[in-house]
């Protein structure tokens, strides 16, 4: 450790305004405040603090998604190699995963790191930290088919329209792991729904592919099986080779989908260590989950589609739902910051999940636009209840 | 005097410095319904341009003879025959382009810029200034449309005017279209790059 700062204190000068690296300026000074907390402190005025900054908050989140990620990277494998009817070994398992999920993460890293650099440089600033936690989250949330090229320019795009446009870190109003997942479903539909996207068939850096894909495998996800159905009752959901998936299968998740979203186990383990550190409300990822269930009992209760006689708990296992409700309604830039709207904000989130969910089968992945689109109405609601608060007081003032 | 030196202001400035879109930012709603191909962008750019230039001169003319209370009910009459005309004309030379325009010929009429015009400049100026001022302010469109037409066609439909500029092999790649590029989404975000870089040239506009 203390090699290390001297280490940095001694090429600390080059880096300065004039000295040699001064290009790498906010390069430098990212990589320095990543190692040591920095020491400044504010010049003026009294300011309450925690006793972690931004970057230490953005570690915690980081180490939440690390369960997800981990499993993710075991069933990207165990998925590649259940259609292709290879002999299971762990080893050979967690080869494949690496080898697709890693790729996807440099990508992630590098586009919008990149771009993060570039403009912390030009305009002469501190690099920012919060790609720290939306660069993992972006690969979490794409089918483990996508290609790394479309990863890049969606993630381009986002840390360009949907952060630094409206002032970088902190001020931006969509969440940007989001954004790179809309710009993807829209822009290229082929590459990011249907039967085909979710389960690798070939082989990556010489690791897996096998010439004998199970003929008659089906690829799609639970969400997917149960939107294209025909009738009134929910149709037995299955794997990739034909066996049911039970309550408990979505719950452990060994099932196709996003890359981090299919396990619940590991989503409710970040869960417990966001909640436990306080970066995470609370109150915002029950209300999802209370709005999600309530309004999938209420149209369960209509129950004229297969998908709208899917039970409440499967609607909140299946699909990005848990994954949304526990790492992206949360974000503490996008989500309503009052308490009360805390309430508001995710009650809203779940009712509106579901509702795209069942009403336009063909936008299984509801969770995401209704995140969004609460990101937009999270001032609102902050407003309307900070206008509500200075009425009260107003009103016991005046008495 | 034809070319005088406020003249060719009046003609140029349209065109980059006070543009229609990019700076008054009138006119919005054609520019994101007709540009997700160029033949359309520039048949619409040229029937504004067409249009603004004739009932500018037109509302020129009689700015002395019509009564201020009824100039607005005047200026939708001139507007709206010439929009007539020119859509007539539209259905009987380019079917195919007036058809991928459907309304947005008809509502021309409604295009802010030809009553901002109008009621900005015309009123106030003789029938050449109107005459240069209507063609510029056109053209200014038009230009929008067309750089806007181009990336959406491009990186949309691998197209420009209908024929592939992608090479097959980019496809054969693993190359695909853009298709957020064909919603009227991106035009707006295409549009916001324009002024974006209009302003970072232009720093008197920057707020």
């Amino acid at each position: 450790m203390k090699a290390l700062r001297n280490f940095l204190d001694k090429v600390k000068p080059s880096f300065e305004e004039g000295g040699k690296l001064a290009m790498f300026r906010s390069v430098f000074e990212g990589f320095e405040s990543f190692l040591f907390v920095p020491d400044t402190t504010a010049k003026r005025g009294a300011h309450i603090h925690d006793c972690i900054d931004s970057k230490r908050v953005m570690s915690m989140v980081v180490i939440a998604l690390m369960p997800a990620l981990l499993f993710g990277i075991y069933n990207v494998g165990y998925q590649h190699f259940l259609v292709t009817g290879q002999e299971m070994e762990i080893g050979s398992i967690v080869a494949y995963g690496l080898a697709c999920v890693l790729p996807k993460i440099v990508v992630s890293y590098v586009v919008g790191l990149g771009i993060e650099f570039i403009v912390a440089q030009w305009k002469k600033e501190e690099i920012q930290e919060g790609f720290l936690v939306s660069g993992l989250l972006i690969p979490l949330i794409v089918p483990a088919n996508c290609p790394l090229w479309m990863l890049a320019v969606a993630t381009a795009f986002a840390v360009i329209f949907a952060k630094e446009v409206f002032g970088g870190t902190g001020m931006n109003i969509f969440n940007v792991a989001l954004i790179t997942r809309v710009f993807l479903f829209f822009a290229y539909p082929t590459a990011m729904s249907g039967e085909s996207v979710w389960i690798g068939t070939e082989g990556i850096f010489g690791i897996g592919g096998a010439s004998n894909v199970i003929d008659s495998f089906t690829g799609a996800t639970p969400l997917g099986q149960v939107g294209v159905a025909q009738g009134v009752v929910t149709p037995i959901i299955t794997n990739a080779v034909g066996t049911e998936i039970s309550t408990l299968d979505m719950f452990i998740g060994l099932i196709p989908g996003s890359i981090g979203e299919t396990s619940k186990i590991a989503i409710l383990i970040g869960a417990v260590i966001l909640l436990f550190t306080g970066i995470a409300s609370w109150k915002t990822m029950i209300s999802v989950f209370v709005g999600g269930a309530l309004t999938a009992l209420l149209f369960n209760q209509i129950g004229t589609t297969p998908i709208m006689n899917l039970p409440w708990y499967d609607h909140i296992l299946l699909g990005g739902f848990s994954f949304g409700a526990v790492f992206m309604a949360t974000d503490p830039v996008t989500s309503a910051r009052t308490e009360c709207g805390k309430y508001v904000f995710g009650f809203l989130i779940g009712m509106f999940a579901i509702i795209i969910r069942v009403l336009n089968p063909g936008y299984p992945e509801g969770m995401m636009l209704s995140i969004l689109l609460m990101n937009l109405f999270a001032p609102l609601i902050d407003y309307f209840f900070v206008q509500a608060n200075i009425n009260r007081r107003l009103k016991r003032v005046k008495k | 005097m034809l070319f005088s030196k406020k003249n060719k202001e009046v003609f140029v400035n349209p065109l980059g410095i006070s543009n229609p879109i990019m700076v008054q930012v009138l006119g919005i709603c054609s520019a994101l319904a007709v540009t997700s191909q160029m033949k359309p962008a520039i048949v619409m750019g040229l029937s504004v341009t067409v249009i603004l230039a004739i009932s500018n001169v037109v509302m020129s003319l009689l700015r002395k003879t019509v009564p201020n209370r009824i100039r607005i009910i005047v200026q939708l009459v001139v507007v709206a025959a010439l929009v007539t005309i020119v859509s007539n004309i539209l259905k009987a030379y380019l079917y195919d382009v007036s058809v991928a325009l459907s309304v947005y010929v008809g509502l021309i009429i409604t295009n802010c810029i030809l009553m901002g015009r109008i009621e900005a400049f015309s009123l106030q100026n003789g029938p050449w200034e109107s005459f240069l001022d209507g063609v510029g302010n056109g053209l200014g469109y038009a230009i929008i449309l067309v750089i806007v037409a181009f990336f959406r066609e491009l990186l949309g439909s691998g197209c420009l005017f209908g024929f592939q500029i992608i090479p097959q092999s980019f496809y054969d790649a693993g190359y695909v279209n853009n298709g957020l590029m064909l919603m009227p989404p991106m035009a707006l975000i295409l549009l916001a790059c324009i002024i974006w870089v209009h302003r970072s040239y232009n720093k008197d506009l920057q707020e």
